[in-house]
């Protein structure tokens, strides 16, 4: 061995060092909360503010959560497809309208259509900030017993929709 | 029809190239001089198919041939002519093949402007360049074929991506890619040499201009890269530390530490075996760039569509070329003697100091870059490393390296003095001190540090650069006559050195003293800033080619005088449907000022405005552009040019 193999040895390290880089993905950020229980709150609904609204009630069933703002110009983005995928029925959509003055909010619902069972109206983010909500829109994937197993970060696409999200909600809608 | 003659011809090519790189090598190996004679015309030939492929692209990118995904993916009929030429390169599969083009491109250079040099040694350097491009062909068409079709066939393009709808951005790849290719000729020359045994200086010579033309097309790439980042993403930023530019910046690094160190080995044959290995780096940096931006293993602002087995194929490509030249530097190096001495006063330490400097930056950068990788590979979890990092390491190691620029291009080699040095150079750093405190003191609002620091440093380079040019001549009789017999290549250094100077006023300025402020304007508002007077008249609908527009107009003022109109605008594209910030610009030489329009905030017409005061901003770019034309100076200095008969 001698100094000038010295650059050929670091440059193998390095080689060993991308090749698992590829393996893995950067833009992942693991979500704390998948895998664990919903967070608890109890918000008031958007159209009936003395009615309470809590993931517990909906226990038993698999539901999408999303968290969208009128404010949000990618919550438009995606809003056409959060449209069909409700006429769809194939799974219940539910709303946490994050930080939003619930007159805007109504306003938008009714002018691009409300695909959602119910918006949870979270004024301040209180609750966007226990469901480890860092940008809107963001959408999770709740199972039967309450325990939130995706997150999709951004608005929803065609792709992310037919390739991840709908497959896991019937994979967990066939879960006993 | 014609993607698929672009295809057949790529096919071609590819085989041509085989035929390029295995004939020399193994004609020079054997001594066999028919097949060292099939060198050129094979690179001729694989030339001609690598511009039909490319004009096949380019062709179906025109007429708006929808069937070539890979044209439906980043074109649009409303897409304008000289964005759908630009679009050729716009992604993935498109900007390799300009790559691979460059790279014949520069074969073909080789082939025709490297006479002086020998067959054999040429057939080796002309089959080492054959490899490379093999690997890259290989990839095109096995990964990312440009001609692949779709079916069935769109009626409409997916358009090209707003932020590559540039003036800017359509001739910065090109250059980037001449400047990364170009590095591949002083790697395919360093590499002959060791497969030829004689490491001697002649290899040095004859790589030298080579090495300084590619590094000026990187020099003007990245600096084109910055101005576009500056004036599109509407940040106002002009250098970020993001990974794709640093895999830009690592190898303009690498090759500035490898002209210098040419210049070593061409003059005194020392640092023999070192220069060697900085040209294997210097091209090793410019792929692992393309790795870095190809295979997804790193997040960037400015990343491509990735996908695994393309990320595979370059490492296994990377490991290929870079493991086979160290190995190869790791057996033949030890045999290099050098014959020269030299004192450790002398212009060839500075040389070696220069070097250093260097490499130790560029590891430093590599060692940031990677970071984030390496601590996800250990699974201990996920970072990134940012400016603090990369500014911290970078201002302390190049304040040594400014200081030594104008000194060291005075000094003699082999052996100097330090008394001789101080009494030539002690009246210029006088100068120099006095004239940054007199700018400074006379016109800056507040004297900060840092920017004393900067600016006498930035007037040093360049004061001690003059004076180089000033004490060539001075005990000569005829002073004209002195000064235009000098060499190109000295006016180049000094105007790249002058360069540097220019550079440094530029960020000390703009670093230090920029201003910027988001403010909500309503029609009829008006706002303060670095002495200026913006008011705002309000926004207005404007129509583009393939978007529409909200664009806004801005009066701004000084003491009461009109001063610009500007005009940013906030664009939203059709067939992408995202919006795109277009910042309004007033350019000057000592200050730009710039305004970006946010967002429209709820009822009575007001938006979130930005604007910017950017002092000095346009001195940076400046700075490279004197940097890159120095390197063509240097590289159309006649003694390149004439015969040389020892080599032979």
């Amino acid at each position: 061995m001698n100094r000038f193999a010295l650059p050929l040895g670091i440059f193998t390290l390095l080689v060993v060092l991308l090749a698992i880089g590829l393996s893995l993905d950067p833009r992942e950020v693991p979500s704390p909360f998948i895998g664990k229980p919903t967070p608890v709150f109890s918000l008031p609904a958007l159209y009936q503010p003395d009615q309470q609204f809590s993931p517990q009630q909906l226990e038993g069933k698999v539901w999408l959560f999303n968290v969208w703002a009128s404010w949000c110009v990618s919550c438009r983005q995606e809003h056409p497809l959060l449209m069909q995928l409700s006429k769809q029925n194939l799974v219940p959509i539910y709303g946490l309208n994050y930080k939003d003055e619930s007159n805007d909010a109504k306003q938008w619902l009714q002018q691009w259509g409300n695909p959602y069972q119910l918006s949870a109206h979270d004024l301040t983010g209180s609750v966007g900030i226990d469901w480890g909500v860092y940008g809107v829109p963001e959408t999770f994937v709740v199972d039967k017993a309450g325990v939130v197993r995706h997150k999709h970060i951004g608005p929803v696409t065609v792709d992310a929709l037919e390739n991840e999200l709908l497959p896991l909600v019937k994979k967990l809608q066939a879960e006993g | 029809m014609i993607p698929e003659l672009g295809h057949f011809a790529l096919i071609l090519a590819l085989s041509l190239t085989v035929v390029q790189a295995v004939m020399p090598l193994v004609g020079a190996w054997k001594n066999i001089p028919e097949w060292i004679a099939i060198a050129r015309p094979s690179v001729w030939a694989q030339l001609l198919f690598m511009l039909v492929a490319f004009a096949c692209l380019t062709y179906s990118f025109i007429v708006h041939d929808f069937s070539v995904a890979y044209v439906a993916n980043n074109s649009n009929t409303e897409l304008p002519l000289l964005y759908r030429i630009s679009a050729v390169w716009g992604a993935h599969e498109g900007s390799l093949l300009l790559w691979a083009l460059a790279l014949s491109l520069w074969t073909g250079g080789v082939t025709v402007f490297s006479r002086n040099v020998p067959d054999r040694m040429l057939a080796r350097v002309i089959g080492v360049m054959g490899l490379v491009s093999i690997g890259f062909l290989l990839f095109m068409i096995l990964t990312s074929n440009p001609f692949d079709r779709l079916f069935p066939v769109p009626v409409q393009g997916r358009d090209l991506n707003p932020l590559l709808q540039d003036p800017g951005l359509a001739i910065h790849p090109p250059m980037l890619y001449m400047g990364y290719v170009g590095f591949s000729v002083a790697f395919a020359f360093a590499i002959a040499a060791m497969l030829g045994g004689k490491l001697d200086a002649a290899w040095a010579k004859w790589s030298r201009p080579w090495t300084n033309v590619a590094w000026m097309f990187l020099t003007f790439g990245i600096a084109l890269g910055s101005w576009w980042a500056y004036y599109e993403l509407g940040w106002g930023g002009w250098w970020f530390w993001d990974p794709v530019e640093n895999a830009s910046f690592m190898p303009w690094i690498m090759g500035t530490a490898l002209m210098h160190s040419l210049a070593v080995t061409e003059k005194r044959g020392s640092f023999k075996a070192w220069t060697v290995l900085l040209a294997i780096f210097a091209f090793s940096l410019s792929l692992l760039g393309t790795f870095l931006v190809r295979s997804g293993v790193l997040t960037s602002v400015h990343a491509f569509a990735t996908d695994p087995t393309r990320g595979v194929f370059i490492l296994m490509f990377l490991a290929f070329v870079v493991g086979g030249s160290l190995l190869l530097y790791a057996i033949r190096a030890p045999q290099i003697r050098t014959a020269s001495q030299f004192d450790v006063f002398s212009r060839d330490t500075a040389l070696l100091f220069n070097n250093v400097l260097l490499v130790v930056v560029t590891a430093s950068i590599l060692l940031g870059t990677l970071y984030p990788l390496a601590i996800d590979a250990l699974g201990a979890g996920k970072i990134s490393v940012g400016p603090p990092y990369f500014n911290s390491v970078f201002v302390p190691l190049t304040i040594p390296l400014a200081m030594l620029v104008g000194v060291g291009a005075l000094m003699r080699w082999k052996t100097d003095t330090p008394s001789r040095l101080v009494k030539k150079l002690w009246p210029v750093l006088l100068v120099s001190v006095v004239v940054a405190m007199v700018l400074m003191f006379s016109f800056a609002a507040e004297v900060k540090p840092m920017a004393l620091v900067g600016v006498v440093l930035a007037i040093w380079v360049m004061a001690s650069t003059i004076y180089g040019i000033w004490d060539r001549v001075k005990d000569k009789q005829k002073k004209i006559s002195a000064l235009i017999k000098a060499p190109l290549g000295f006016y180049g250094m000094s105007m790249a050195h002058f360069g540097v100077g220019v550079f440094i006023i530029g960020i000390t300025l703009t670093s230090l003293y920029s201003s910027e402020k988001d403010v909500r304007l309503a029609p009829g508002d008006n706002y303060q800033l670095g002495g200026y007077e913006f008011a705002f008249n309000g926004v207005q609908r404007a129509q583009g080619p393939n978007y529409v527009a909200h664009q806004g107009n801005l009066t701004v003022k000084r003491d009461g005088e009109l001063v610009a109109m500007l005009e940013p605008e906030k664009r939203f594209y059709r067939a992408q449907s995202n919006p795109m910030t277009e910042a309004a610009i007033d350019a000057g030489i000592t200050r730009d000022l710039f305004v970006a329009l946010g967002e429209e905030l709820k009822n009575d017409n007001a938006w979130s405005v930005r604007l910017y005061h950017k002092p000095f901003i346009r001195w940076i770019w400046m700075g490279a552009f004197l940097m890159g034309l120095g390197g063509l100076l240097a590289a159309c200095d006649k003694r390149y040019r004439v015969k040389n008969k020892e080599a032979a």
